[in-house]
């Protein structure tokens, strides 16, 4: 297994530059995750490492060595894609052993490395089994095995649940972190799914536009947001992004909402007076009855534990809340608001950057 | 609008029972979800209602008409499908007007005109009336064609998985579109899905199928508080609820024909381990201090506003909700205890239900 090390990588296909200025570091035995919207050249990325795709410019780095200019066959990485193609002739067994076969490998040993292969993912049964007759998850499982087979350095897998059912994948996410856990393969992993990339990930890298976006444990970009673009992207619901117009000066300790005065972080960089967003999570709003911030509720989503409470505010900014399903809120209710102070961040509405506070010297401390 | 009643309406196809005996009331007003996974005769229960199947046995009524033998065009439905089929040349205008516009109804052109205008801004569609179909995005088109079922103000609406081809994020906005436009007409409508979010968000009631039955009938928090058998109770919850097998927690009052213990996320507590001299997560040794059970966490899985704790008991998992910021970390040694247990028998059947 092996660290993966992309600098400064640049694609361009034509006029269109897919990835921009690239550069991160996958450690070994990272379960690292490519994550953002479509177009955003997370996949460009990922077909860059594989070798798939020739970056315009810059290095790829796999255990030290540059691949760079590699073909995909000499690096010794593994591909999943979403449309898991199996050869549809051959039993489970023999699309497993192919590319082993390929290689030339003893007989015995690619009948152990099937057997092992399959064991861990609980497919012994079905190693006689024709692939047509296969349930789409048993038939991923089959993929996933064609690649676990040859022990490569490195796993890619390309939206390898997205042709699946939602609860399906939900399933699935567990086993593959499992699975990882068991193999501690370094693993990239491409998704648009924001919670696939949250419950599977050490670490994700947010694209947007060609360019990575914040780079982080999944907990780090869900609580730091380093721009507007991530608050909205990570979260469901995503960040509220309530927009006003103020000044922020380092030391201040709270903002103005029209009339209202909302305690936040104290900032550690100013700006001058300018659009600016605060933002908060769902789970940071709190509805209480004498806070000078109204709002009236638009509607409610019971989901057991919680609920969702959308709100519009004065202003005519909807919010949504996140709150105990215990609380009694009606369509047409009036009421306050107000912020766990400590969780709030703050946005600069032209750049989208996140504006320095106390808020990012908690992640220091850890 | 008016209330439509299924009395004992069954239906089979070859050796499958799709449909059996169903009693449903659907009332004036009421947003009705049926609920239930592939194959549990969701679908065929709203074509029934719409007469696009006719049932073997029992009464279709709407209001105080029987309807069982009425053709479909008679009925007054309007169907909402999983695929929006828009007319791809027409505008969204024409799109939504072709059904008034219909040699059956011959509406006046001023009242097509304002009935239409009315539904666009009911949808947010206003200022798309001009655009052709085709120009829209995936959201955009499935709220033309809910409004094509809108503008004729039928009896009951029936929809069928109407926002399952939609991205997450539109889903969650369609959500509580179509609540609120639910409510501001007042309409009724038979809504079935098989994604519990959904069917928790925005129903009035919702009515859960398995296999042709309705198993439990209800208000969302009644089916997630109270459900009355296993198959209900891992139908909602996101995580799923957590089943463990009794003898887990041997100490632990629970009826005496319980075989499975049900436990919501929510509801175990968790807390470090201070049995550390102890062999833990094996088969023998799982009971902890008041009828807990010791394991070990496998996994934490992030989820922003909340982590998701995976703990092992021997060869069960249990899944817990805990604070994102949590102290407690993979290869800890924790004691789970169960707040509000669900017991079931043998059968999967609650028990001890109050």
């Amino acid at each position: 297994m092996a660290e993966i090390r992309v600098e400064n990588l640049h694609k361009a296909f034509a006029q269109f530059v897919a990835v921009r200025d690239s550069s991160f570091t996958v450690r070994d035995g990272d379960f690292f995750c490519l994550l953002g919207p479509s177009g955003c050249g997370k996949t460009t990325t990922l077909r860059m490492i594989a070798g798939l795709e020739l970056p315009t410019s810059g290095r790829i780095l796999l255990g030290g060595e540059d691949v760079t200019f590699k073909q995909a066959s000499q690096r010794d990485i593994a591909f999943v894609f979403q449309l898991f193609a199996l050869y549809p002739h051959m039993n489970v067994r023999a699309n497993i052993s192919y590319p082993l076969r390929c290689q030339g490998t003893p007989r015995d040993e690619v009948a152990r490395r099937v057997e092992e292969t399959a064991k861990i993912l609980r497919i012994t049964h079905l190693l006689d089994r024709s692939v047509s007759g296969l349930s789409s998850g048993d038939r991923q499982r089959v993929a996933l095995g064609r690649a676990i087979v040859r022990e490569p350095l490195a796993f890619m897998l390309d939206e390898p649940l997205g042709a699946l059912d939602a609860e399906f994948r939900e399933l699935m996410c567990g086993e593959l972190r499992a699975l990882h856990d068991r193999l501690k393969a370094t693993t990239v992993y491409v998704t648009h799914d924001q919670l696939e990339a949250m419950s599977m990930a050490d670490t994700i890298a947010l694209m947007n536009n060609g360019v990575v976006e914040q780079l982080g444990p999944p907990q780090e970009i869900y609580d730091r947001p380093a721009s507007m673009f991530a608050a909205d992207f990570i979260g469901s619901p995503p960040m509220n992004l309530i927009p006003f117009r103020g000044r922020v000066a380092p030391g201040d300790k709270s903002v103005r909402l029209g009339e209202a005065a909302v305690a936040v972080p104290e900032a550690r960089e100013g700006t001058e007076e300018t659009e600016l967003a605060l933002g908060a999570r769902p789970e940071h709003v709190r509805l209480t009855l004498d806070s000078p911030l109204r709002a009236s509720v638009l509607d409610t989503e019971y989901l057991g534990t919680t609920q969702i409470v959308t709100l519009t505010t004065a202003q005519g900014t909807t919010l949504k809340a996140r709150v105990a399903s215990g609380i009694a809120a009606r369509p047409g209710d009036q009421i306050g608001l107000a912020f766990r102070t400590e969780k709030l961040s703050l946005f600069h509405k032209a750049s989208g950057r996140a504006l320095r506070s106390a808020l990012h010297e908690e992640a220091a401390r850890g | 609008m008016a209330e439509v009643v299924l009395d004992g309406v069954s239906k089979r196809f070859g050796h499958t029972q799709a449909v059996a005996e169903l009693r449903l009331r659907v009332a004036d007003g009421e947003f009705l979800v049926l609920l239930g996974p592939t194959g549990a005769g969701k679908t065929t229960t709203l074509r029934l209602v719409a007469g696009l199947e006719a049932p073997d046995a029992g009464r279709v009524r709407m209001g105080d008409r029987d309807i069982t033998a009425e053709p479909p065009s008679a009925r007054d439905v309007a169907f909402v499908f999983q695929q929006y089929s828009l007319y791809p040349h027409l505008s969204v205008f024409d799109n939504l007007s072709l059904q008034l516009r219909s040699p059956a109804r011959r509406l006046p052109e001023d009242q097509v005109r304002t009935r239409v205008v009315e539904i666009a801004r009911l949808l947010h569609l206003e200022e798309k009336l001009d655009n052709r179909a085709t120009e829209l995005s995936g959201g955009q088109m499935q709220r033309v064609a809910i409004g094509r079922a809108l503008v004729r103000r039928p009896s009951i609406y029936l929809m069928d998985e109407p926002l399952s081809s939609l991205d997450a994020k539109l889903r969650a906005e369609m959500r509580v579109e179509l609540k609120r436009i639910q409510r501001e007409l007042g309409a009724t409508i038979l809504y079935v899905t098989h994604d519990q979010t959904e069917a928790m968000t925005m129903a009035s009631r919702i009515g859960v199928l398995e296999q042709g039955h309705l198993v439990q009938l209800g208000s969302p928090r009644e089916i997630y508080e109270d459900p009355v058998n296993i198959h209900v109770a891992t139908r909602l919850g996101s995580p799923s609820v957590n089943l463990v097998p009794r003898g887990l927690f041997p100490s632990l009052q629970a009826p005496e024909t319980t075989v499975t213990i049900g436990v919501r996320t929510e509801h175990v507590r968790i807390r470090k381990s201070t049995t550390w001299d102890r062999a833990v997560g094996t088969k023998e040794e799982t009971e902890g201090p008041n009828g807990s059970a010791v394991g070990r966490i496998r996994w934490v899985e992030h989820l922003g506003s909340q982590s998701h704790l995976h703990v092992t008991i021997a060869n069960t998992e249990v899944v817990t909700l805990a604070d994102p910021h949590s102290a407690l970390a993979v290869g800890d040694e924790v004691e789970i205890e169960m707040l509000a247990p669900l017991f079931f028998d043998a059968r999967g059947d609650r028990v001890g239900r109050s």
